[in-house]
């Protein structure tokens, strides 16, 4: 069962509510696909982590052997290559890694060689499953690291801590999930928020339900946008000091506080619902 | 010699196109004959790359000087490695740009926006 957490945005408290969900739902996996700035390992500080570099194949090329035909450059759909002053140049970070110039070159100028893009780590924290993907600065696509976390993932409950956002490495991270979390904060941006992963989430079919973050007295944009849908609303986290400084201090908030506890196992009470009566009602999910 | 100006369609009436990779068209002005040659740029419509493609179409053109307003880091490195030299637009009148050039007018482009990867918008 692969439950998709997201938010329109970052910092509304996606990582906050997969964190926990994955440490109290217990032998539970925990996969960062926020690959450009991956957090949850820092609440969850994982033990016995072993790194994978991820790398993607990109086209090097023998200028001794190129004679500037630009086979390459006139078929590279990206447009990855250029010609310029007698050489090939190749932008690695707009390379797709199709292949499809290495095998083209008429001349067998081009080869292919493992470019570095970043890496997953994979590690416990307690009964938790934490995998992380971390990108490099600079590299473009976080989507070869999000497949490669998402190819092997362990039977049994995981949470996917998305990008924030609705870019094309949130479709990656959603694609096969059962169930999606929309967290979302109280304001009128928020809800501008909820509602782009909203439509990402109806896009793909997902059926899905909504945390309301950071919950202050008065009106809630997101809540109303909830209600104006018909989007199951999950739970609702008042807005509190404690979890900020739980928060900030890297702390997993329901190993540290019961009340918190109780919160969060209502809320993945709601979301196990959820998904039974989903399958209920679509057998082939 | 030649200078490129990406430009919105294909007369000196026309204005500078705001973007470099997804103009339309470059204009070809030769400052020796004040001769126009209006090229089509085919990296207006592409998915990704486009700077780097319609940099290209410029090095090809055999210009020497671009005038843009703005252009990528990944055009902009074409483009040098072609030894072609930049200079930023001042307003959007295709006319005033050139008489800017020629009269030493304007100055070099030298900040250049990340690429933006087809996928990402980031
Ligand atoms: S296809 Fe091969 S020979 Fe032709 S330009 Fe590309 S690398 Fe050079
Ligand atoms: S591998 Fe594919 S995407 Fe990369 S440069 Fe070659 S043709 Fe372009």
């Amino acid at each position: 069962m692969k439950i998709a957490v997201l938010s329109g945005k970052g910092g509304t408290g996606k990582t906050l509510v997969s964190v926990n969900l994955a440490a109290l739902a217990g032998d539970a996996a925990y996969i960062d696909c926020d690959v450009e700035e991956p957090n949850g390992h820092l609440f969850f500080k994982p033990a016995d982590v072993v790194t994978e570099e991820i790398t993607v194949k990109i086209p090097a090329v023998d200028q001794g052997l190129c004679n500037g035909c630009r086979e390459c450059v006139e078929f590279c759909k990206f447009n990855a290559l250029a010609y310029v002053d007698q050489r090939l140049m190749i932008f690695e970070e707009v390379c797709h890694s199709c292949g499809g110039c290495i095998l083209l070159c008429p001349l067998r100028a081009l080869t292919e060689r493992d470019q570095p893009i970043g890496v997953i780590e994979r590690g416990f924290s307690e009964d938790v499953r934490v995998m992380t993907g971390m990108l490099n600065t600079g590299e473009a696509s976080g989507i070869p690291i999000i497949k490669k976390l998402l190819a092997d993932v362990p039977a049994g409950l995981t949470f996917i801590d998305c990008p924030p956002g609705s870019a094309c490495t949130v479709m990656e991270s959603v694609r096969d999930s059962d169930y999606c979390i929309l967290v979302a904060e109280p304001t009128i941006f928020g809800a501008h928020n909820l509602a782009l992963v909203h439509e990402l989430a109806q896009l793909f079919g997902k059926p899905h339900g909504v945390v309301l973050n950071k919950c202050l007295e008065g009106p809630n944009p997101s809540e109303q946008y909830c209600q104006a849908k018909g989007i199951k609303i999950l739970a609702r986290i008042d807005y509190e000091q404690e979890l900020g400084v739980l928060n900030s201090e890297g702390l997993v908030a329901i190993r540290e506080s019961d009340r918190y506890r109780a919160l969060f196992a209502s809320l993945l009470e709601a979301v196990r619902e959820e998904v039974q009566h989903e399958t209920a009602l679509d057998p082939q999910r | 010699m030649l200078i490129a100006v990406p430009v919105d369609d294909k007369s000196m009436k026309s204005k500078v196109c705001v973007s470099f990779g997804r103009a339309p068209y470059f204009l070809i002005y030769d400052t020796d004959s004040g001769s126009t040659d209006f090229i089509t740029n085919p990296a207006a419509m592409s998915q990704g790359g486009a700077g780097i493609k319609a940099a290209q179409t410029v090095v090809d053109s055999q210009a020497k000087v671009l005038l843009t307003p703005r252009c990528g880091e990944n055009a902009a490195q074409v483009v040098a490695a072609a030894g072609i030299k930049m200079f930023k637009t001042v307003n959007d009148s295709i006319q005033d740009n050139i008489d800017a050039y020629k009269g030493s007018g304007l100055s070099p482009l030298e900040d250049f926006h990340p690429g933006f990867h087809g996928q990402g918008g980031q």
